[in-house]
């Protein structure tokens, strides 16, 4: 069986010593060149001139904050912002750059998701120790019985896991059953599917954005009962 | 007929059995879970937005079961550890 056909083996574009430098990584620098770029054009008065330009990052800023803002209210919700932000856009971008003929997005290779989940899964953590210390930190993992800390260690990991596993397994097969569907049937047949593509790519961003935030929220929103029955208000 | 020739064989209906099983759990348990936000939609309207939102959180819950065997699916097909077993007897 050639390279080609295997779903899972990711051809590599060229070689830095012993690092193999695959095509995920390439179509991400190129994602990332292109957002940081479009990011300080953005600032540049002359789009900002242009209405249109300003108007939809305003819409997406907007809608990205409401959003945020539903979950973990205030001064919380404009810290987590850009973390949230950032992997919304990234992923909704890389996701959709598998609709281009000849790119394979970043999303459908395991290491990219599995990166992405720990870079949530050190953020919840780091978060919630900046924002309420060790000491109260620590205390969310016996908060309801010191007897339910193992299951809570477990949950962190596990939730970490399938959040990783869930973002492959969508784009890879998605990836994987359009080139199945343009092997038997050619031209236009596989483009309702591409349409599908579209739809699953900017809701598996919005899922994955989600679930890194509630499970940011859930560190947070704990405390702030516990912090709230201790000032007698609940 | 041949041990590979079996092995393949055992591979493609095991694979095809297990998405098929699969498939069964989470399809009635989205069903359930968008039956009751429609109702729920239906009796409050206006707690729209955290219906979505914790719709498609549930959804994506649910669906990653799926997903989970569809991985270790394609992992039979495509990738099967088991089979350097055989190849390198």
């Amino acid at each position: 069986m050639s390279a080609a056909q295997v779903p899972f083996a990711i051809p590599t574009v060229f070689r830095i010593g012993p690092f193999a430098i695959t095509e995920t990584v390439v179509v991400t620098w190129g994602i990332m060149v292109l957002l940081v770029a479009f990011a300080a054009l953005a600032r540049v008065s002359s789009i900002h001139a242009k209405k249109g330009v300003l108007a939809t990052l305003e819409q997406l800023y907007e809608a990205v904050e409401a959003n945020i803002r539903a979950v973990i209210p205030e001064r919380g919700g404009a810290a987590v912002l850009p973390f949230i932000a950032t992997l919304w856009v990234f992923i909704a971008i890389s996701n959709l750059s598998g609709v281009i003929p000849g790119l394979r997005s970043p999303t459908s290779d395991l290491s990219t998701t599995a990166a992405l989940a720990l870079l949530v899964f050190l953020y919840t953590h780091w978060f919630a120790v900046r924002y309420y210390g060790w000491r109260r930190y620590l205390r969310h993992y016996i908060d309801p019985s010191p007897l339910l800390t193992p299951f809570q260690i477990i949950s962190e990991f596990s939730r970490s896991l399938t959040l990783a596993i869930r973002l492959y397994g969508n784009m890879m097969s998605l990836q994987l059953a359009a080139a199945i569907v343009i092997v038997l049937a050619g031209l236009l047949v596989p483009v309702p599917l591409l349409m599908l593509h579209v739809l699953e790519a900017v809701i598996q961003a919005y899922i994955f954005g989600m679930l890194a935030l509630v499970y940011v929220a859930g560190s947070v929103a704990s405390q702030d009962v516990h912090d709230r029955q201790k000032a007698g208000s609940l | 007929m041949t041990e590979l020739g079996w092995f393949t064989i055992a591979s493609t209906i095991v694979a095809g059995l297990a998405i098929a099983i699969a498939s069964i759990g989470p399809g009635l348990a989205m069903g359930r879970v968008i039956s009751q936000a429609l109702d729920s939609l239906a009796r409050q309207p206006e707690s729209e937005a955290s219906i979505t939102r914790m719709l498609f959180i549930g959804l994506a819950m649910i669906e990653s079961l799926a997903i989970y065997v569809l991985v270790i699916v394609l992992v039979i097909l495509f990738r099967n550890p088991l089979l350097a077993n055989l190849l390198h007897k």
